[in-house]
């Protein structure tokens, strides 16, 4: 090859780098403008006792968050996925096996069909699932302006952000600053995408009471149902954070050792070269 | 590659078993004293690696299916029942969503090396075929395993890429539909879609199974490629597969493990769409539909293109290419650690394939697109025109005479006479050494 045709590949090699580093570059630029109204905002990140690779839940935490589910998002927000008896299993709210029951039995379910060939409605029992608000779809969203409220089983994992999602959004209902048009009947949010949301501010300062002593604010309770929503979404959490530690543990020695002994089985050849070489 | 068999049958029944079905010599010839040459380096272990991946997906995958519902009313629940309700059912599926990424990113590895090191070139034509042909495979077979889930990104990736057979349509009008409808098994993506998707996504695996098997029976022909890209010229350039690359291999996979258990126990949903926790709505479009990470760079390049039809073409050209770079790539030297202009062009297309990941991830508008269709232009360019032109006007660094030499720094006395007389650069010959 030619002392030219390198130097025009060269140049060649170097202005598509150029080129591409800098559109690259542009494109990153592009991060920096304004987001349109449909992105979804910056969604700040919280202190969470799960968040760090051996966190645990707090599991008086899940049981204010439970309440606040059950007292309020319940009327509108179904968790099809869960049953009663999760609630006391472990790594959970931990509720003791008598709260479980009762709990359970003050909710209304319908079974059957019995021998007569009708439903018919009777407590609920830890295994049966969580009862939804609303019987289906239409009805949940006849009751709801037209607007589904949607399931929150894996609400957590749903959403980008998470449990800092939900905590921002329940917090983030605020007035629409000046010039922002809110549609009839929707309510305006820092945190929703669009920042219009039919969902009324369902939380404030008060509308639960807590038992254990914690305060009864907004922040409180908007904390304790994200916490428990990932609970509700990613209920082996604790199982899984646990285990990873003893596999994670266990491989690096295994690792170690099998480089130990790579080590040991080259080092023959190693030593033969030497000989060789000498 | 092909050598003498050594096995001795010690026993009497090894002597029976060996007149009728000769396993043991095969085992004891193929995977015990293979002769291997002693200079790969780490990025040789991915093969071992990729191995175990597809028998993990396989394992665990079996297991997801006796739990697993294949209806659209059940199929999104029946997964979160394994989460929560099936014995260490949260292991298994994040186990099985983590490992297709991780199979991705040995595979893709495993496949820059080939490139690196010219291991297409001959006599390795069929062995390298037969590698793109498992690509195919397993992309397919990802792309149907992700559909099960029928979260919103499930559905929506479903409808995306069957559509994408409708541009057949512009060929013979009514093709395309004809040809979509029959995909779908109805008039839409529905119950008897997700059904055959279940069905070939168990299916498939098993004939990756059956490829890697004549991926490997290629492979022990020609024997191994390595990192010089020489031909091993005499028995002590090599050393048996086992003790030597079992041990190596063996420690590699099980740091790969470790990477891998990390993001199980860790991070599980770090590389998944939140959206796919979304149960499937057909009456609802996401907001991005974007495909698994893996496909990104396939995807960047379907949108790059204005035209539906061209843009289905360069999608599946930019795979299938793959199949043509034994005979793109006209340079007469294999390894690219020897070809001072292709290592350049080289690295830019890796460069290119992970800022296409990036723009697949992004909107197609304004200067993504114009970005995306640039380094399109690159991806192909890169196989079309670069690899022949650079592979005939480039001038090849000196090779080294042998892999002994290479190792070295010398040549050994036993090995075959060296056209260079001078030894290599010293730089060269530390890398060598680092890399036994």
């Amino acid at each position: 090859m030619t002392l030219s045709s390198m130097r025009l590949a060269a140049t060649m090699m170097g202005g598509a780098a150029v080129l591409s580093l800098s559109l690259l570059g542009s494109a990153f630029a592009k991060d920096d403008a304004p987001e349109p109204a449909n992105h979804a905002p910056e969604i700040e990140s919280q202190s969470w006792t799960f968040g760090a690779p051996f966190g645990t839940y707090d599991n008086a935490q899940l049981q204010r968050g439970f309440q606040v589910y059950k007292d309020v998002c319940s009327n509108c927000h179904s968790m099809r996925l869960l049953s009663y008896r999760n609630l006391g299993e472990p790594g959970g709210p931990e509720f003791s096996p008598k709260a479980v029951a009762t709990l359970a039995g003050q909710v209304q379910v319908t079974d059957g069909p019995n021998e007569k060939g009708e439903m018919f409605q009777r407590p609920a029992r830890p295994a049966d699932h969580f009862r939804s608000p609303f019987a289906n779809e239409q009805l949940a969203r006849n009751a709801n302006g037209g607007a589904l409220p949607p399931d929150l089983s894996v609400m957590a994992k749903a959403r980008e952000g998470g449990p800092d999602y939900i905590y921002a959004l329940l917090t983030g209902y605020a007035n629409a600053p000046a010039g922002f048009d809110v549609a009839q009947g929707m309510h305006y949010n820092k945190a929703f995408p669009g920042h219009q949301i039919a969902m009324p501010p369902p939380l404030s300062d008060g509308v639960v009471s807590y038992t254990d002593g914690t305060p009864k604010t907004l922040d409180n309770y908007a904390r304790d149902v994200s916490a428990y929503l990932m609970w509700a979404a990613e209920p082996k959490l604790e199982e899984r954070h646990r285990t990873g530690a003893r596999v994670l543990l266990f491989l690096v020695v295994f690792v170690a050792i099998m480089y130990l002994a790579k080590r040991t089985v080259w080092a023959k050849l190693h030593r033969d070269d030497a000989t060789h070489t000498a | 590659m092909a050598h003498e068999s050594t096995y001795q049958p010690a026993t009497g029944f090894e002597r029976w078993l060996d007149s009728r079905l000769p396993v043991v010599r095969v085992m004891h010839d193929q995977f015990m004293v293979f002769p291997t040459p002693r200079n790969l380096n780490y990025w040789w272990t991915f093969g071992g690696i990729l191995t175990f991946m597809l028998i993990a997906q396989i394992a665990t995958g079996i297991v997801l299916a006796m739990h697993y519902v294949p209806t659209p009313e059940h199929a999104f629940d029946s997964v979160e029942i394994i989460m929560r309700d099936v014995n260490w059912g949260w292991f298994l599926r994040y186990s099985h969503a983590v490992g297709a990424s991780m199979f991705f990113v040995a595979v893709y590895i495993h496949l820059f090396r080939g490139m690196y090191y010219g291991s297409y070139k001959a006599p390795r034509e069929i062995l390298w075929i037969l590698g793109v042909l498992i690509l195919f495979l397993m992309i397919a077979t990802a792309f149907m395993g992700y559909s099960l889930v029928w979260g919103q990104m499930s559905f929506w990736a479903v409808t995306v890429i069957t559509n994408l057979f409708s541009s057949l349509d512009a060929v013979i009008p009514g093709l395309g539909t004809t040809l979509v409808q029959w995909i779908w098994g109805g008039f839409s993506v529905g119950a008897p879609t997700l059904n055959r998707l279940f069905s070939l996504h168990y299916l498939f695996p098993f004939v990756i199974f059956g490829v890697v098997i004549l991926h490997i029976w290629a492979l022990h022909v020609p024997g191994n490629n390595n990192p010089t890209g020489i031909d091993v010229k005499s028995d002590k350039e090599t050393v048996p597969f086992h003790p030597y690359y079992t041990i190596k291999d063996g420690f590699a996979l099980v740091a790969f493990i470790l990477l891998f258990a990390a993001v199980v126990f860790y991070a599980p949903n770090w590389l998944g769409h939140p959206d796919n926790y979304v149960p499937a709505n057909p009456l609802q479009t996401p907001p991005h539909i974007v495909p698994e990470w893996y496909f990104l760079p396939f995807y960047a390049i379907l949108r790059a293109i204005p035209n539906k039809l061209f843009g289905v073409i360069a999608l599946l050209s930019s795979i299938a290419i793959l199949f043509f770079i034994p005979w793109l790539d006209t340079s007469k030297v294999r390894s690219t650690s020897y070809r001072p202009i292709y290592k350049w062009f080289f690295w830019a297309f890796v460069v290119t394939s992970i800022g296409l990941g990036y723009l697949g991830s992004q909107q197609p508008e304004g200067w993504y697109l114009i970005a995306g269709r640039l380094l399109t232009f690159y991806y192909f360019a890169f196989f079309l025109v670069i690899m022949p032109v650079v592979g005939w006007i480039e001038k090849p660094r000196r090779l080294p005479g042998s892999i002994t030499e290479a190792v070295l720094g010398h040549e050994a006395p036993e090995a075959a006479p060296s056209p260079s007389p001078s030894p290599p650069p010293a730089r060269k010959r530390k890398r060598a050494e680092e890399v036994l």
